[in-house]
């Protein structure tokens, strides 16, 4: 029998820190490369975590590295966002995290109170979004060869009743939610890196999503069409890529967006685009526009939810594209991210 | 966010673009030049076209300095760390630039020690803290970048730091604007005139666009409601048959320019008799060189660099994009073999480039029929 070899269509000569951000990169690397060599031929989009099944029970499974530069950051830390990374993973695909194994890659020369504080903090933060960890692995490769440390955290979780996402179950007339302020995970690593010279008022957004969802599955269950939480990339990346997956058009108004003014000013400055910035607390979700009064309602009642908006809605036009409307009557097409502004925010 | 939101503010920019409408001869067409990239990033980033009347063409002009740059300096600065110990700093906006063997960052992604610095300040504070190494910074961008050039080189100098060097690519805003007026193909109604540039040199260098070539200029801010207000100012002095010079950024360029930044750059820079233009060719006294003064940190004196003319790759039709000639969707390679990931010109990789922006902010809008409100 003749197997045919997969077809790959990744042409990129090298491996270019654009391709870890999360952006067109990122996804030309996994729809060109990783996918045709590992994984069936689904048609199904490539989400957030995969879902299986085992002797009948359906799990969602995910796994995420995290290479975040510093590791320690205003409002966060690696081993904290180790944690709630693949937890927000696992629950915008529609999963409660059950158990979490994790790998630490180690640098030698790194003092052990470093790598305690990190291993504290992702057993706090493990306590707090209700995950065990079950088991891990550590590795340590010589001085100079790693930046002191990265963490691998994989997590099974188990399929929240009553949620059915899928970008192409998505329709016009759709409310698309948001959960809460973007930008400040992005902005606080940018500043926390100390290499300009701002200062501001602002801590990474870093938390378990998982009570946000379960009350926006509890409100809206059955209306609840797609969720995604926007990191790297920021919100932009995200609403492209389920635009792209479920044909049609997201149509977003900027001001409805909640942006801080800490990071709208860097963001000015800078030059950069507050919906293109990494978030590691917060989520989208589109939701059917009768269901979209509850689930706003619900998010906005559930702690760590007051500041959740409609930022806009699915069109049918323009088809597989973001347009954005600013509040004096312009509007701008906002497609993802391009090479990498910050690399390794997470 | 104050000195932002205010000239954002729905209510004035509708009264504002409604007056344009009320001016605006319906019977004529207008082609405004904005000189600066940094508005054309706002004009697509805001969506003002969607505010003006067709008939209001703005045309992008030469003034995004990655832009200009040409293949050639790209691989004269890459080629100075190909030797041991060097370190290259420059401004983000560089690393994509592409060069004969690949941007910047493909350099970093070989091995190269690539850095990307905020300042040149920056780069001086490299060589301070690496005494072994010798820091090469790649100075790019019109008058408003050069006086922290400037500033920087007169520190190192100073301090008596000798392991730092700039590889001087500064360019200066008039001569473009001459060398866009006095090409053939090129039929400009007015100028939005440079609000960056203008900081440091004020609003006289205009003079004499309006008194020799009778074209409006009005030197404007970056904020939607700044262009749209220019915009007006430039169709009241057309309707009254004038031709002059205004400002309408005053809250940030005064009209004799910075004398402390011109007074630094007088003190380190000389004008190269003749410099090459992305798309435009040799334009005299249109750049800047270190003077004799600073030759100690002179990186075309400190390394032996080929200097090789690269030519751009034939189907690129930068120049006419660069002059304003063509529009970017106009280029054969626009959006298929040209992107921003993918980029064959400097257009398409600043944020200011004009491809750029266009690519992210316009052309899927333009490939749409109608785009419901």
């Amino acid at each position: 029998m003749v197997v045919a070899s997969p077809r790959i269509r990744f042409r990129d000569a090298q491996i270019e820190m654009a391709h870890g951000a999360g952006g067109t990169a990122s996804r030309r690397l996994i729809e060109g490369l990783f996918a045709p060599l590992l994984f069936d031929s689904s048609t199904e989009p490539l989400g957030d975590s995969a879902h299986i099944s085992i002797n009948g029970t359906r799990l969602a499974i995910t796994a995420d590295s995290f290479v975040v530069s510093p590791l320690r950051f205003p409002g966060g830390s690696i081993g904290e966002l180790a944690v709630n990374g693949t937890v927000n993973d696992l629950a915008v695909s529609g999963a409660r995290a059950e158990a979490l194994v994790v790998t630490y890659v180690l640098e030698a020369g790194l003092p052990t109170e470093i790598l305690e504080a990190e291993v504290r903090a992702m057993g706090r933060a493990a306590h707090a979004a209700g995950v065990t960890i079950a088991g891990g692995d550590t590795k340590v490769v010589e001085h100079g060869k790693a930046d002191r440390m990265y963490i691998t955290t994989a997590g099974v979780g188990r399929l929240i009743p009553g949620l059915q996402c899928s970008a192409r179950s998505a329709r016009p007339g759709d409310a698309i939610l948001l959960s809460g302020p973007i930008g400040d995970h992005g902005i606080t690593i940018l500043l926390a890196r100390g290499e300009l010279d701002l200062e501001a008022d602002l801590s990474s957004d870093t938390r378990p999503v998982i009570g946000l969802v379960e009350a926006l599955a509890e409100a809206a269950g059955p209306g609840v069409r797609w969720m995604r939480d926007p990191t790297r990339g920021g919100v932009a990346t995200a609403l492209n890529e389920f635009a792209r997956d479920c044909g049609l058009g997201v149509f977003l108004c900027e001001e409805r967006v909640p942006v801080r003014d800490a990071v709208r000013g860097a963001c000015e400055l800078l030059g950069l685009d507050p919906l293109h910035i990494a978030n590691e607390g917060q989520f989208l979700a589109v939701v059917a526009p009768e269901y979209a009064d509850a689930a706003l309602d619900a998010l906005q009642r559930t702690p760590g939810g007051r500041e959740a908006r409609v930022i806009g809605e699915v069109r049918a036009q323009p088809a597989c594209a973001v347009l954005v409307s600013t509040s004096y009557g312009g509007t701008r097409i906002v497609d993802m991210l391009v090479g990498d502004p910050l690399p390794r925010i997470c | 966010m104050r000195y932002v939101d205010e000239f954002r503010e729905p209510e004035l920019i509708s009264q504002t673009s409604e007056e344009i409408r009320r001016l605006a001869d319906p019977g004529r067409h207008y082609r405004f030049m904005e000189v600066c990239g940094g508005h054309t990033h706002a004009i697509y980033r805001f969506g003002l076209k969607d505010l003006l009347p067709p008939n209001i063409e703005l045309v992008h002009g030469p003034g995004c300095p990655v832009c200009v740059l040409p293949m050639g300096r790209i691989d004269d600065g890459l080629s100075m760390v190909a030797g041991e110990g060097v370190i290259f700093s420059a401004f983000g906006d560089m690393m994509r630039v592409p060069g004969t063997h690949g941007s910047p960052l493909e350099h970093k992604a070989r091995g190269a020690d690539i850095r990307i610095v905020y300042s040149p300040a920056d780069a001086l504070k490299l060589a301070r803290a690496n005494p072994g190494r010798h820091v090469m910074f790649f100075a790019i961008g019109f008058e408003t970048t050069a006086p922290s050039t400037a500033l920087t080189l007169i520190r190192a100098k100073a301090e008596g730091i000798r392991n730092f060097s700039v590889f001087c690519n500064h360019v200066t805003i008039i001569p473009a604007i001459r060398a866009i007026l006095d090409s053939p193909d090129m039929r400009i109604d007015a100028f939005i005139g440079p609000g960056h540039v203008s900081t440091v040199i004020g609003c006289r260098p205009y003079e004499w666009i309006a008194r020799h070539e009778g074209k409006p200029i009005v030197v404007s801010g970056f904020e939607p409601l700044d262009v749209l207000q220019s915009v007006v100012m430039i169709l009241r002095q057309m309707q009254r048959g004038e031709a002059r010079v205004e400002n309408q950024y005053r809250r940030v360029v005064p009209w004799d320019g910075n004398r402390a930044a011109l007074k630094v750059m007088a003190e380190v820079f000389t004008l190269r008799s003749y410099f090459e233009w992305r798309g435009m060719g040799f334009i005299s006294q249109s750049a800047l060189a270190l003077n004799d003064e600073y030759s100690d940190w002179d990186a075309e004196k400190h390394f032996s660099i080929p200097g090789i003319r690269v030519t751009d790759p034939k189907a690129a039709q930068c120049g006419e994009v660069l002059k304003g000639v063509l529009k970017p969707a106009q280029c054969k390679l626009f959006g298929n073999e040209c992107t921003p990931e993918r980029p064959v010109g400097a257009l398409m990789v600043s944020s200011e480039g004009s491809c750029a922006a266009y690519y992210q902010y316009e052309h899927r809008k333009s490939q749409l029929v109608s785009i419901p409100a």
